[in-house]
């Protein structure tokens, strides 16, 4: 029996893992091109600078697509079926997630429904999730 | 042209539930059987070329080659492709003069063969496995649902592409499903991955294939038909399924494709015979819209109208595909050694008169392609 994937951090992505422990999504942008992007790496994918800062993005996305999984990855054989998606932030990047707060059907999943994040626990890591946006809080 | 020719091409004696195969066994057998078509044996090769594992050193100290040769590029299962392509470059350059290209894969009865989980501290072990990534059918499906969206792909048109396959595969002795099957069978075989069903993902099977690959000036002195290297291409985006630049499209397939047909100095217009990798069923769709065969948005109505079946006006995947055929974890050999088969008036569902074939291959998810565009003639 093994559990649900958690990830080891490296130097380079400790800053996103610990602001996802603060509550925060913490996403980086190159300050000479100003193009936010993920996932975390010490140089900007859009001019090749080195010159990049970590800035705390809004929560705030899109669904961009998903598949619900009928084959469930060690761990998550009560999940089945789950959705596995991409979500579009507002500032730009995106990121794979799974959607919690709704069922995870075609019907209550539409692409370009808005989310926003929200953390759950596993192990020693506080992994980003998504839920639509309307629900509550 | 390139100035290489492909002057052996074979697949292992069968493909499909070969438990009696290492994944090392089925290299040398590929490998043997390419030699044999040749008419050479392994003194005659200088050059190796193959994934890892076994990797470029286990199969030529296996076989008794000593190469002044080597290539390990692993970048999923279009590797292959661009192994002919780096080995007409070494022929060119006087590095090599006869490369040995294998594949072997006991991907469905997994005899000795490695496993894949990726490290928890990679970048998909990071941010994408904790999120119940279980292969690639939960994964490199992704991106079908905002292609469906954008251009208006029906469940059943993506079902067809499986229909249109199977009409090849009936057609080859070979292939592991050979039973025609309609748009509700696809509907109603079980969810894999919404919107997957099972028969729009690929078959897990063991075998192998294998080439020999050398200079066009000896195309005279080989028992089979030589089969001319026209051009060749090679491209990456992302190891991230999720860090895709544009959902609708591979960025890789398009730079590959669109530089080997610049090499061969070809349209599409002069194409009579087309392999893409079908992982799944999207990825024909994705094919045939980066090489440029239809605008985007329109290749799954391509695929429903028949063109792409036997009958049809661009005979695609005509030994049956990843969906029928066969599909052992790296598929790209085998869609090359039906293109070969197919200039040499010898495949299965024999398309009738092919001058040029194109073959796109793909490696990991989106992650590279390899593209070749292969010739009867020199031109």
């Amino acid at each position: 029996m093994t559990g649900k994937a958690v990830p080891v951090p490296t130097p380079q992505t400790q800053p996103f893992w610990d602001g996802c422990a603060a509550g925060e999504l913490r996403i980086q942008r190159c300050t000479d091109c100003g193009r936010p992007y993920f996932y975390p790496r010490p140089v900007c994918p859009a001019c090749g600078s080195r010159r990049v800062e970590w800035f705390t993005a809004s929560g705030e996305a899109t669904l961009h697509s998903y598949v619900i999984s009928h084959r469930p990855a060690p761990g998550f054989d009560n999940d089945v079926p789950y959705a596995i998606a991409v979500v579009e932030l507002a500032e730009g990047p995106r990121m794979m997630t799974n959607i919690v707060g709704v069922p995870n059907t075609p019907e209550h999943l539409v692409l370009d429904m808005p989310l926003r994040v929200r953390f759950e626990r596993r192990g020693e890591i506080s992994l980003p999730m998504f839920e639509p946006a309307g629900n509550g809080r | 042209m390139t100035g290489v020719i492909v002057a052996g091409a074979a697949e292992t004696d069968q493909v499909g539930r070969l438990p009696g195969h290492s994944t090392l066994a089925l290299h040398l057998e590929a490998g043997l059987n390419a030699l044999d078509d040749a008419g050479l044996t392994t003194k005659d090769i200088d050059g190796i070329a193959t994934v890892s594992a076994p990797g470029p050193v286990q199969v030529a100290h296996a076989l008794g080659i000593t190469p002044r040769w080597l290539d390990g590029t692993g970048v999923g299962g279009t590797s292959f492709l661009l192994h002919v392509r780096h080995a007409a470059a070494a022929i060119m350059a006087g590095q090599a003069s006869t490369v040995l290209i294998t594949h072997g894969e006991s991907g469905r009865s997994r005899i000795g063969s490695a496993r894949f989980a990726p490290d928890p501290s990679s970048m998909q072990g990071q941010f994408e496995a904790p999120y119940g990534v279980a292969g690639a059918p939960t994964a490199f499906t992704i991106p079908a649902l905002r292609y469906m969206k954008e251009h208006g792909l029906t469940h059943e048109q993506l079902a067809y592409v499986a229909v249109a396959q199977r009409k090849w595969a009936a057609r080859n002795p070979r292939a592991m499903y050979r039973d025609p099957i309609t748009v509700d069978d696809v509907l109603a075989s079980r969810l894999v991955a919404y919107p997957f069903h099972l028969l729009e993902c690929c078959l897990v099977t063991d075998g192998g294939g294998a080439l020999v690959v050398t200079s066009a000036g000896r195309a005279g002195d080989f028992p089979r038909p030589p089969v001319h290297l026209l051009g060749a291409g090679e491209s990456s985006e992302t190891p991230l399924i999720s860090q895709l630049e544009d959902f609708t499209e591979s960025g890789a397939f398009r730079r590959a494709g669109q530089a080997a047909l610049r090499e061969a100095r070809v349209t599409t217009a002069d194409v009579d015979h087309l392999m893409i990798y079908d992982a799944f069923a999207h990825l024909p769709i994705y094919g045939l819209e980066a090489l440029g065969f239809v605008k985007k948005g329109e290749a799954g109505g391509f695929i429903a109208d028949g063109n792409t079946e036997p009958g049809g006006r661009l005979p695609l995947n005509t030994n049956g595909g990843g969906l029928s055929y066969t599909h052992t974890g790296m598929y790209g050999m085998f869609a090359i050694q039906e293109a070969v088969r197919q200039l040499r008036g010898e495949a299965a569902a024999q398309v009738g008169d092919v001058g040029i074939s194109v073959v796109l291959g793909v490696g990991g998810m989106f992650a590279t392609s390899g593209a070749l565009v292969l010739g009867r003639d020199p031109r």
